[in-house]
């Protein structure tokens, strides 16, 4: 079994860095390409547009439709879709090795050419706004996002899919302003993984968009974070509970400190957090705490959510094993932590997607791809002591809590 | 790959297919036992018995058990269905003994009373976040409209009335009629050998109670229906149409997946390119399903109440164009290559690979390669399809609404 790393990396001479990995054992190929213009570029009150201008890339690309795009994908029996992040919007793709270099072609027709016709405008928009309405009926997806914009503040916390109320204030000609800036190669990270040639591969890549014309960086919107207490009026069965507090960045040398104190809290069924709440109490059936970590800042986010009257002895609950995690942290536990991150990171060797996905996002928010040794090493150093001392001088205050419900809660 | 089956004498099945190039191991045991094998009084008991499967068995305490899959790693779970109960886990190879010990364990499980009402709370807890997600209600209520007066139209979940009443000692007797080997499928995919997964079968399952549960299979004969329950603190209208299709035994089942495909599936289908990307609605989807003894098309519509009965009207068009006019030769090739992408891509991970290995089992005693699937899908013809269609006429039989249309 070979777990070990062959990562190539590559700059073109427009800044687009590239990253290859090797995976012997697949027969697939596949891409994760992250070009910097996810939401936290929406203009003031114009939160959307990144959404509406991805809608749009598919709609219509080089030579050819949206119908006949769709058609050529499949052909290839390519799986891609495209997504926005707070930073990027993320293509990603799967598909039979053979069937890359052709599949990287239509990559570069959606990313560098697309149409932006006027015809294909008020449907984009309107999809858009379906699916903002869809998060409407999903409150305890809904409560995450509005948790994000409250202990984040903008431009972290600025929704990714979008605002309901800023939808009539965009037009197309913001669409091809938000292209125009933000679609550039500085700052875009494309990631191949699966059984695939690297020298012919990067010859494929450097053709498609080495002519890509490098741009700047623009301007993004800031406000502070806040209001630290609020609740949503819902006439619902439930009660959904967002609660986050700061935690480190993902450059910091604490990170994975960090990281095993949040994967102690909620990483499996064994976690204090679900002992707690779910397994000795039945206070509720989803409660999880993750760590959400970028380049200069964290949060760690927890949710539950739970019928009405239970809803304040859950948010109770909650508070008090956060508030208890740094005491009585034991070796058992934290050898848990390792062992799930052990299985995880070598179970991802088996995915071409899951590879091309890491090893992008390594390269976004740490400038270079970790390796599985050195992630390995990281976490044995960790002890529960360490943990102990990180929690210590981080404890869980500057509380932001979102509820969702019939009735407010209250921190006590 | 390498395809080993054996069938013990206590009557439980072992299926694998073991693959030295893979970094894990994917092992599961499916139980034929879902919502349809209960009688009205135990409602949402199958569900249930899942979730105390994790609360410990012999001597082990729920903690123990949390606590050792966590020691090895596993990322596992369980779930139900109207017609199965699966218990699975995917571990590093060297891990397998001990998550083999924990899985054989837990489906015999304490079933002890103080644990039985804790998860109470949590099962309760589950109805009523589902309560809060119309998309799932939706679901539950059509398959209860479709399968009126059929077990496949029972609740999985149940509901907060048969689970408040429900006894810890219903659940024993429940679990003493269906947890038997002769009922129970292992299967192992991955990075192992069958010495091994027979060693550990000879360990641990041999004692395993023998025989099997009856499963009273007929088929169902839904007549048509069309209900709209008013919820009006939603924004969208979930409407859930089924349609009635060949079962799981039928060798029509591949062409029905490439139909339902060309009709509906997430990109590229008639339903993506007259629903979706004029953006009239947030979902529009068609799939089939295959039960023992029964199947259906299903298909979810979600959306602004005020296209929902013009969404309507357009799946009925294309239905009604697909019964007359039949699909084009460009379709039929693009699906095949849509599902023969997923097969392969999917067939990569030992995970993929269990779920097709025990379902194939579960429903048909049948060992399907990669190579076979692909054989398979590559050989349907339009004449198939049509055949299909004239078989199982796609007419609109169950439409259910929920959100805050009162009719269409």
């Amino acid at each position: 079994m070979n777990t070990s790393d062959s990562i190539e990396s590559h700059t073109l001479e427009n800044g687009l860095t590239v990253l290859i990995q090797h995976m012997p054992a697949v027969q697939s190929a596949a891409y994760c390409l992250l070009i910097p213009a996810g939401s936290i570029y929406d203009r003031p009150g114009k939160n959307g547009t990144a959404s509406i201008t991805c809608d749009m890339l598919t709609r219509g690309a080089g030579d050819r439709d949206s119908r006949q795009l769709a058609i050529a994908q499949d052909s290839l029996g390519l799986q891609s879709g495209e997504s926005v992040q707070a930073k990027h919007i993320k293509f990603s793709g799967a598909t039979l090795k053979d069937n890359l270099p052709a599949s990287l072609e239509i990559l570069a027709d959606i990313a560098r050419r697309p149409h932006f016709s006027e015809s294909q405008y008020a449907p984009a928009v309107s999809s858009v706004k379906h699916s903002l309405l869809s998060i409407e009926d999903e409150p305890r997806q809904k409560v995450m996002i509005e948790l994000k914009r409250r202990c984040e503040g903008l431009p972290w916390g600025k929704p990714t899919d979008g605002s309901l109320e800023d939808l009539p204030n965009i037009s197309l000609d913001d669409v091809k302003q938000h292209f125009e800036s933000c679609f550039r190669p500085e700052e875009t990270i494309l990631g191949i993984a699966g059984n695939v040639d690297s020298t012919k591969t990067i010859e494929t890549i450097t053709k498609l968009f080495g002519d890509w014309k490098p741009g700047s960086e623009p301007e993004v919107e800031e406000s502070p974070a806040g209001p630290d207490r609020d609740h949503i009026a819902l006439e619902s069965t439930q009660t959904q509970i967002g609660l986050a507090y700061p935690s480190i960045s993902i450059i910091d040398p604490e990170y994975y400190t960090a990281w095993a104190a949040v994967s102690i809290l909620s990483g499996g069924s064994s976690s204090r957090l679900f002992t707690e709440v779910r397994e000795k109490r039945g206070l509720c059936y989803a409660v999880y705490a993750t760590l959400g970590s970028l380049r200069d800042s964290g949060h760690v986010l927890c949710y539950a959510g739970t019928t009405v009257d239970r809803a304040q002895e859950t948010l109770d609950v909650m508070l008090q094993v956060i508030n208890d995690l740094s005491q009585n942290i034991t070796d058992e536990e934290l050898n848990r932590c390792k062992a799930g991150a052990k299985s995880a990171l070598i179970m991802q060797q088996e995915s071409s997607s899951g590879r091309a996905s890491r090893i992008a996002r390594d390269w976004f928010l740490r400038d270079r791809v970790v390796t599985l040794d050195e992630i390995h090493d990281r976490l044995e150093e960790i002890t529960p002591q360490k943990i102990s001392d990180y929690l210590n001088s981080h404890p869980a205050d500057q509380l932001t809590l979102l509820t969702i419900g019939p009735t407010p809660l209250e921190i006590k | 790959m390498e395809f080993h089956s054996q069938v013990l004498p206590n009557g439980l099945t072992v299926i694998a297919e073991t693959n030295p190039h893979v970094h894990s191991v994917g092992v599961g045991f499916f139980v034929k036992t879902g919502s349809r094998d209960e009688t009205l009084g135990v409602s949402g008991v199958s569900h249930f018995l899942e979730h105390m499967a994790f609360k410990g068995f012999g001597n082990m305490t729920a903690d123990d058990v949390n606590q050792q899959f966590d020691d090895v790693g596993a990322s596992y779970n369980a779930s139900t269905s109207e017609e199965v109960t699966q218990f699975y886990a995917a571990i590093l190879p060297e891990y397998l003994p001990k998550t083999f010990e924990l899985l054989s364990g837990i489906i015999f499980p304490s079933l002890k009373d103080e644990d039985f009402h804790t998860e109470k709370q949590v099962i309760l807890e589950e109805i009523g976040m589902y309560d809060d997600l119309p998309g799932f209600t939706v679901y539950e209520q059509a398959m209860a409209a479709h399968f009126r007066g059929h077990p496949l139209g029972q609740s999985i979940l149940g509901t907060p009335e048969s689970i408040t009443a429900l006894t810890a000692a219903q659940m024993r007797d429940y679990h003493a009629d269906q947890y038997r080997a002769g009922n129970i499928i292992l299967a192992v995919a991955g990075n192992t050998s069958w010495e091994e997964i027979l060693k550990l079968v000879d360990q641990y399952c041999a004692k395993w109670p023998a025989g099997g549960g009856e499963r009273s299979v007929f088929p169902a004969t839904p007549a048509p229906t069309r209900h709209f329950q008013l919820l009006s603190n939603i924004q969208q209208e979930h409407v859930m149409i089924m349609i009635p299709a060949p079962e799981a035994h039928s060798p029509d089942r591949y062409a029905a997946d490439i139909l339902a495909m060309i009709i509906g599936d997430d990109s590229n289908s008639r339903m993506f390119w007259d629903i979706i990307d004029p953006g009239h609605a947030d979902s529009a989807d068609f799939g089939y399903a295959e039960y023992d003894g029964s199947g259906a098309f299903l298909s979810y519509l979600a959306g602004s109440p005020e296209e929902t009965a013009a969404n309507l009207e357009r799946i009925e068009t294309i239905l009604k164009q697909i019964s007359t006019d039949g699909i084009t030769d460009e379709e039929l090739d693009q699906a095949k290559h849509k599902v023969s992408s997923r097969v392969v891509l999917s067939s990569e991970r030992p995970m993929g690979r269990l779920a097709s290995l025990g379902g194939n089992w579960l429903y048909r005693e049948e060992y399907r390669a990669v190579k076979t699937d692909l054989e398979t899908i590559q050989s349907i013809t339009k004449n198939d399809l049509d055949a299909l269609v004239k078989k199982w006429p796609l007419q609109l039989t169950t439409v259910y609404g929920l959100g805050p249309l009162e009719g269409v």
